[in-house]
């Protein structure tokens, strides 16, 4: 365990409830926002964005918006010729479309002017001739229809990925079980929703310095570098992103944008600074949110409820690029086996391109969608079985320290203590199937990763990097690329350099997300900044320590192995009253060593799966949730209330207490937001443009619909996790949709195989019901995909070595076939 | 689009204030863009996220749909004019403590609305918090901080002595 080595004394910051290093300056809106900056002679960027979902540009004639007085500058495609996605295999994007828009909303143009009135009313002035194509409006019309393509690459027609893996024979599994169930289900796509526009600005100091600075609400400065640097062809010395305080991400800010490379380039060429701030319709268009994500499931069990064998299909509609997909794509079909025990697993993922603003990551990037299939289709082989649902998880766990059929390393594995929290804290037993009428109960577990085990653009070096100084007044500071966005990033840093170096959070200065002055972390984004950047903080205070406690033990005469680091002290373990101020020390260290300055840094493991497809899924840690809902359900209006939720999260270790508390609450918040109203809705006759891009029109819950919490923070400490801990951010969202489609049923007897579970969707049920006819509402048929051969992996325990294995050599491994629902 | 710029005097934060502006604009551009007071923030400038809200004469409002021009001789006041002689206001220090404030972005607009309803009652049940506050939205809270630092602010305003539960920030055992 990171942290392990220090001496003897009890864990003084980590674990208790701190507030955060930044709650100040967020609550006396002293925080500076993107959009709360303003420069000297800062002109005012807009974008023209088109109007078809799906068209080829024929021209585009700038000339009457370029003579307008104030305007500085006016940039098309032409201006921005090199492609750009956050994924080296999807490099998709323009700036600026070039030849063809692919979704209403995608940027044509943009204007730098003195005033945001004058570069909006500029773009009415900007000539486009479109020649419209015909639209594909969503994932099944992608299947459809090979014609017209969307791009020109990907795996056939509008098919963006195909993924087909396969970890043992699942025919032979599902033979070998006493009940095989199938289910479709469908997942809507959702957004984001931060509440902080998407917003950048961006400075230009000219020749000789020729150095380019943008301030933007990113998740990801280091990706934004990196792809700013391609696009303008500048060196990366020469750029400088500052991530300023995002006002909420959630995975939407996590992508290189449009609006970003467009204020640089208008900066370069204005030598001006450029900003611009996007309207809330615009959020919409940028998107990047969650996959609407069709998904057939099939599971042999057991009498006792042991997975035999499963195959899982899911159907992404990716919306216009590529963005994250192809690892949203894998991550549909990853983490369906690191809760219960699946010893033969078959996944096959294909991600379609249409017409619509691009999908990415959403928290809980690619796995909500299978945790709720998942979590209901269980639900619904529980109940065939004549077994309490939460019975039949809690004796098919998947165990600690052990690997999955598709080799991801489990290490810490709470989900037991999470399941009996919420099973004895919600009565669990003395409601589920007993509530009255309208009433009703439902349960759902889930998992999620720590971090990814491998970076987006493969490279050997460290995921996480801090750089730590000593003050010889006693304070330190931290750098460190990672983002406060919200979650509490800052904080964990001076946390953890607090704990090691025997000091008060308040005493460490943090300075993050800023290419100029931090190492490179890799951005907020799959859970991974506590994990890894506290790693690499550890590693710096530690290192620190170590220099400041050879000069103290010097001074001290006492030898080192003796010495502890704790109230602002250096003092003997035997002998308390002997020791140093902490600045005292520091200044010891200082003139014997030179500044006091050290490096941490962290990689994750190599994986043990070794097969094409293997790099998604694995983790540092994966934490776990368990979540009971109740539901309250009108017959008549089929309008679903919910108002308590109990969960459970196992979190590994909380380094701060009030931060995880939030983290959860808040992941409850959005999943309940998901399972009941939150949909990105398209008029797909209506030339697929968004039917609801505002606030008001796209439901999220206030504070009339939010339920009431009921939080068990468990603590199942994990060997790669800094102090033990894991991820708390995203997992606990995920068990909360199918939770509540399961309390729905558990109420009115009636399977919402779909989200949002909306009335309308609940009514008619409920008449389906009446008449006699299926009492469900969900999707009815999968398409027919035309899958490439599956890759062929062993599972661990029949003989596998992690690697891929050709259809020759197949019965060359070894085919014992583990027990269903034996313990390995 | 070059309209003559208006004068206006009106108080803000307790202090009086004279400036000039275009006409057109919201009291939200006034605040940010010509008082350089950045503290209230903006979600859709369309009336539809609270995130704007601003007190004017002690009333919840949302100043991107308030004309500068309306607040001729009137009282508004911004999270700027919370905190006074170096001290937070209770409900400021409530919520860092609490951790109500996550990205802090909604924050300044919940804090003033917040602050109406305890000025207007100080022993609100859970309920007329959730009512006062339904027009302010959070995506990152899911609101439960948010009310417990409510209570916790009202507590102590009205002189108890009052801590977070163990509960609320711990969890439950």
């Amino acid at each position: 365990m990171a942290g392990g080595k220090r001496p003897t004394t009890a864990l003084r910051v980590v674990g208790t409830a701190v507030r955060k290093v930044d709650a100040t300056a967020k609550v006396t809106g002293v925080t500076r926002f993107a959009d709360d900056l303003f420069l000297p002679r800062m002109l005012y960027a807009k974008l023209l964005r088109s109007p078809h979902p799906h068209a080829r540009i024929t021209r585009i004639d700038t000339s009457r918006a370029q003579a307008v007085a104030g305007v500085k500058a006016v940039l098309t495609g032409r201006d921005l010729p090199i492609p750009f996605g956050i994924l080296p295999v999807s490099q998709d994007e323009h700036a600026l479309a070039r030849d063809k828009v692919r979704f209403v909303g995608d940027p044509v143009a943009g204007v730098a002017a003195v005033s945001e009135e004058i570069a909006t009313a500029a773009l009415d002035l900007i000539d486009v001739t479109y020649e419209p194509l015909r639209p594909i409006t969503d994932a099944e019309d992608a299947v459809a229809h090979p014609e017209p393509r969307i791009h020109d690459y990907g795996d056939g027609g509008n098919i963006h990925k195909l993924v087909n893996l396969e970890f043992g024979d699942v025919d032979e599994g599902f033979a070998a079980a006493d009940l095989v169930r199938e289910d479709l289900l469908f997942f809507e796509g959702s957004t984001h929703l931060p509440m902080e526009q998407h917003a950048a600005v961006a400075d230009w100091s000219p020749l000789p310095d020729g150095k380019l600075t943008l301030w933007s609400s990113t998740q990801t400065p280091h990706y934004v570098h990196r792809a700013l640097a391609q696009v303008l062809e500048l060196a990366p010395a020469k750029i400088r992103v500052v991530a300023t305080p995002n006002g909420g991400g959630f995975g939407g800010k996590s992508d290189p944008f449009s609006h970003e490379i467009v204020v640089a380039k208008l900066a370069i060429l204005t030598g001006r600074p450029v900003k611009i701030t996007l309207t809330r319709e615009e959020v919409f268009y940028c998107h990047r949110g969650r996959h609407p994500t069709l998904m057939w499931v099939k599971t042999g069990v057991k009498r006792d409820g042991a997975i035999t064998a499963m195959h899982f299909k899911s159907l992404l509609d990716g919306g216009g690029y590529g963005s994250y997909g192809v690892a949203s794509t894998y991550y549909t079909g990853a983490l369906q086996t690191v809760t219960y025990d699946v010893p033969r697993y078959k996944f096959q993922g294909a991600r379609a391109f249409t017409n619509k603003p691009p999908c990415g990551p959403k928290r809980g990037h690619g796995t909500p969608q299978p945790r709720f299939a998942l979590e209901v289709h269980l639900d619904k082989i529980a109940e065939q079985l004549g077994m309490d649902p939460a019975e039949l998880r809690l004796k098919h766990l998947v165990p600690p320290d052990s690997l999955t059929a598709n080799w991801l390393k489990i290490g810490s594995m709470g989900l037991e203590q999470c399941i009996r929290k919420v099973i004895d804290g919600s009565g669990w037993t003395q409601k589920f199937r007993k509530l009255p009428p309208g009433q009703g109960i439902g349960l759902a577990c889930s998992s999620y990763i720590t971090g990814a085990g491998l970076p987006i653009y493969w490279n050997p070096m460290p995921h996480s990097g801090v750089q730590l100084k000593c003050d010889r007044g006693g304070g330190v500071t931290v750098f460190c690329g990672s983002t406060e966005i919200g979650q509490g990033s800052d904080s964990i840093l001076a946390l953890l350099a607090a704990e090691v170096l025997g000091l008060d959070p308040f005493d460490i200065a943090v300075v993050t997300g800023d290419t100029d002055l931090t190492p490179v972390d890799l951005g907020s984004y799959s859970s991974r900044v506590t994990l890894m950047t506290g790693n690499a903080c550890i590693q710096a205070a530690e290192r620190a320590r170590d220099l400041i406690a050879q000069q103290a033990a010097r001074k001290l005469q006492v030898p080192v192995e003796r010495l502890a680091f704790a109230d602002r002290r250096v003092f003997d373990v035997q002998d308390p009253a002997r020791g140093l101020g902490f600045a005292e020390a520091v200044q010891a260290a200082e003139a014997a060593e030179g500044t006091i300055g050290t490096v941490g840094s962290y990689t994750p493991a190599a994986s043990p799966g070794k097969y094409r497809g293997a790099g998604v899924g694995p983790s540092p840690a994966y934490s776990y949730s368990a979540c009971v809902a109740l539901v309250d359900v009108d017959p008549a209006s089929g309008i679903v209330r919910v108002p308590k939720v109990w969960i459970a999260h196992d979190v590994g270790r909380s380094i701060n207490a009030t931060t995880v508390m939030g983290q959860i609450e808040g992941s409850v918040y959005m999943g309940l937001g998901e399972a009941l109203m939150e949909e990105m809705a398209y008029r797909g006759n209506r030339n697929v443009v968004h039917k609801i891009p505002s606030l008001l029109e796209y439901k999220s819950p206030t504070t009339l619909e939010m339920c009431d919490v009921v939080t068990y923070v468990v603590e199942d400490p994990d060997p790669n996790g800094p102090f033990g801990a894991k991820e708390c951010g995203q997992g606990p969202l995920l068990p909360v949709p199918p939770a509540v489609a399961n309390a729905v049923y558990d109420a009115v007897g009636v399977r919402i195989d779909e989200v949002p579970i909306t009335p309308e969707k609940v009514f008619k049920a409920l008449r389906r019901k009446e008449k006699g006819e299926a009492p469900r509402f969900g999707p009815t048929a999968f398409p027919d995909i035309v899958w490439p051969d599956p890759i062929r992996v062993a599972p661990p325990w029949e003989g596998g070595d992690g690697k891929a294995v050709g259809p020759s050599d197949r019965r060359t491994v070894g085919q014992k076939t583990r027990p269903a629902g034996s313990k390995r | 689009m070059a309209d003559a710029k208006v004068k206006l005097a009106f108080e803000l934060n307790g202090e009086p204030v004279e400036v000039a502006f275009a006409p057109h604009k919201t009291l939200l551009e006034v605040l940010r863009e010509d008082l350089g007071l950045t503290g209230t923030k903006h979600g859709c400038e369309l009336g539809e996220c609270g995130t704007c809200a601003v007190l004017v004469d002690g009333k919840p409002v949302l100043s991107c749909l308030v004309l500068g021009l309306a607040c001729a001789g009137r009282h508004v006041k911004t999270v700027e004019g919370m905190a006074g002689g170096g001290t937070l206001h209770p409900l400021q220090d409530a919520f860092a403590e609490l951790g109500a404030a996550q990205c802090g972005y909604c924050t300044p607009a919940f804090l003033l609305t917040a602050e109406a309803l305890l000025l207007e009652n100080p022993r609100p049940t859970r309920d007329e918090i959730k009512q006062a506050l339904s027009g302010n939205l959070c995506r990152c809270t899911g609101y439960v901080k948010i009310y417990e630092a409510v209570e916790l602010a009202a507590a102590r305003l009205r002189g108890e002595d009052a801590k977070p539960a163990p509960e609320s920030l711990y969890g439950w055992r």
